[in-house]
């Protein structure tokens, strides 16, 4: 035994050798899923979830999302109070009773869009993000609901609104409840848009079904975060209909960009100064300071 | 035309098989067996009959596809006058397989906009299976500005597997084109009614479905996802797809009762394809019924009422906020 071992207290000294890397906190390293980079996980943390390598944009939850684009101070959430049912005492391989248990403790969620009153850059907004974690992001009665109440708060209130999606469509869980929302959510933004009250929509991996085919499209601005898969049908099923290999980048945002089908693309680092800038030159309001 | 039977209609087949052979025998002999093909006649009606009383929601949903089922331009050239179509949507192409113009309904000018499915192998492909592309949409939202223009009712009859899954419907924007009628059709200020005849494929059919008054014939179905796709999702293999069906209630009658859609057209006993002209009739009262109260309305009455209905969608519990 070495000096320096025994100067170790007897706990340390138990371990076998080789254990010093399981006693690395779980979760200090992150492994770029892009480029393989190894990256320290705060540094990633700091940098939006965006690795500073390659930029590859890392999913983040619908709180940090909207942590990140909104001011600290004067946060107020809307729509909490909506919670999700059962309709129709839906059972596939599971009771959809069950998975909004599940996915309720698992992602600290009680549904799949969360909707905050704030502010952008001194602007205030009202601005709603999407859970991807809970069932794929997918809507269903809660979500068109708490987006409406989002919608109508801005109405009240004269305030823009954002939304930034993740979802992977309709929440089939909850039958035609849930195609519904796709009007229902389209049908709010008519009054936004008598009011002349902008609608800013951000599209984020991946945005596709029901969401994207309802307000999804609809913003006076659509902007998309880089890389992101966004359309209508699934990769898969269109391979499976056509019988053909779907051409490199196919739905992603580049490719909608160069389709004519968004505005533009928004590394999420400059999300927040970006949206900023569109809300005061719609609102007439002086330049935002960087 | 000889009907086609579904594999749950195999013991209806079989009797009218017999009744043929029945009518083919009496042709060239002496003896008088009308009585007993009567007999067999009345019967297979009692046996159809029993058979579609209860009818699972996956049977319905094969009866809603049905290749003999009358399609859009059956209801429209049996109940309007006057029908001109009118093509394409200004910008890239017409979609054949949603079709729409100006008609005559009961001698009043409106506009029609439908799904429009085909009977042979040809003319299926031609309408695509009647899934629209962005272009079909785009159609249809400029035919219900054009209604809109001319304050003329805009009847819609859906009928879509869904909206078609390609690589140009996709480059060329199929949500955007979905998305921007959900929105226009919000605040279009003529009054629509909306009729589902067979499939309400999702998106694909919600697209031209946004209405005052929602209707769907009874053996028709609507979805948010078709009962294979579904099943394919959340059982892992689509030949769950009864189970799927069952599941997310997409029959007419279970649809009335959750209050998503206001009225259940009755089909002739063993569906609308038996009989086209009783459910011509039917279609035809149905709408009359339907416009009568619409047209009454002043366009901002009706207007707010279509907004909150359409705000009414989707069940929800409200807790109070912690």
């Amino acid at each position: 035994m070495s000096w320096l071992q025994k100067l170790l207290p007897p706990k340390i000294k138990s371990r076998e050798p080789g254990a010093e890397s399981k006693g690395v906190p779980e979760g200090l390293w992150h492994k770029c899923s892009a480029c393989g980079s190894v990256l320290y996980r705060t540094d990633l943390e700091n940098n939006l979830e965006v690795c500073p390598k390659c930029s590859y944009h890392n999913p983040v939850s619908s709180r940090r999302r909207l942590d990140l684009l909104l001011d600290p101070e004067g946060r107020f959430e809307i729509g909490a109070e909506v919670q999700p049912v059962d309709p129709l005492k839906f059972k596939a391989t599971k009771r959809y009773a069950d998975q909004l248990g599940q996915y309720r403790a698992s992602t600290g969620e009680d549904d799949a869009l969360v909707v905050l009153q704030g502010a952008i850059h001194n602007l205030p907004v009202v601005a709603a993000a999407f859970e991807y974690k809970f069932i794929g992001g997918s809507m269903g009665s809660v979500v068109g609901e708490r987006f409406v109440r989002g919608a109508r708060v801005a109405l009240e209130n004269n305030l823009p609104f954002i939304c930034v999606a993740a979802s992977g469509g309709a929440r089939m869980q909850e039958g035609l409840n849930s195609l519904m929302q796709m009007a229902k959510t389209s049908a709010i933004l008519t009054k936004l848009a008598d009011k002349r009250l902008p609608f800013i929509s951000v599209l984020t991996d991946p945005t596709m079904g029901g969401v994207s085919a309802s307000f999804a499209f609809l913003g006076d601005v659509v902007i998309a975060e880089p890389g992101a898969l966004i359309g209508f049908a699934g990769p898969r099923v269109i391979e499976q209909t056509v019988r053909e290999t779907l051409p490199e980048g196919f739905q992603r945002s580049e490719f909608l960009l160069e389709k004519g089908a968004i505005d533009m693309i928004v590394d999420r680092r400059e999300m927040r100064l970006q949206i900023a800038q569109l809300l005061s030159l719609l609102s007439k309001q002086p330049a935002v300071a960087a | 035309m000889k009907t086609t039977f579904l594999d749950f209609e195999q013991p209806i087949a079989e009797l009218e098989n017999k009744i043929e052979e029945l009518r083919f025998v009496q042709d060239d002999s002496a003896v008088d067996i009308s009585v007993e093909i009567g007999h067999l006649e009345k019967k297979s009606q009692e046996l159809t009959k029993t058979i579609y009383g209860k009818l699972t929601s996956a049977q319905i949903s094969q009866v809603a596809r049905h290749p003999q089922r009358p399609y859009t331009l059956d209801y429209v050239n049996a109940l309007c006058t006057d029908f001109e179509e009118l093509h394409g949507d200004r910008a890239y192409a017409d979609d054949a397989a949603i079709v729409g113009g100006l008609a005559r309904f009961n001698g009043q000018s409106v506009m029609v906009i439908g799904h429009q499915k085909g009977r042979d192998t040809k003319d299926r492909q031609y309408r695509n299976f009647g899934m629209p592309r962005p272009e079909g949409y785009r159609k249809a939202l400029r035919l219900m500005k054009l209604a809109e223009k001319f304050n003329l009712p805009v009847l819609t009859f859906i009928d879509t597997p869904g909206a078609y899954p390609g690589i140009g419907a996709e480059e060329r924007g199929q949500s955007e084109a979905i998305g921007r009628n959900l929105f226009e059709m919000a605040k279009l200020r003529v009054p629509i009614i909306a009729t589902v005849i067979g499939e309400g494929g999702s998106g694909g059919a919600l697209a031209i479905a946004v209405a005052d008054t929602v209707m769907m014939l009874q053996y028709s179905t609507y979805s948010v996802i078709s009962p294979e796709g579904c099943a394919s999702i959340l059982w892992k293999t689509a030949e769950k797809a009864p189970d799927a069906a069952e599941a997310m209630g997409i029959t007419a009658s279970r649809l009335k009762t959750l209050s998503l859609i206001d009225k259940v057209i009755s089909e002739p006993v063993g569906g609308a394809h038996r009989n086209h002209a009783q459910m011509m009739a039917s279609m035809k009262k149905a709408i009359t019924d339907a416009l009568k109260p619409l047209q009454e309305k002043s366009i901002d009455e009706l207007l707010d009422t279509r907004f909150e209905r359409l705000m009414s969608y989707g069940k929800f519990k409200e807790v109070a906020a912690v």
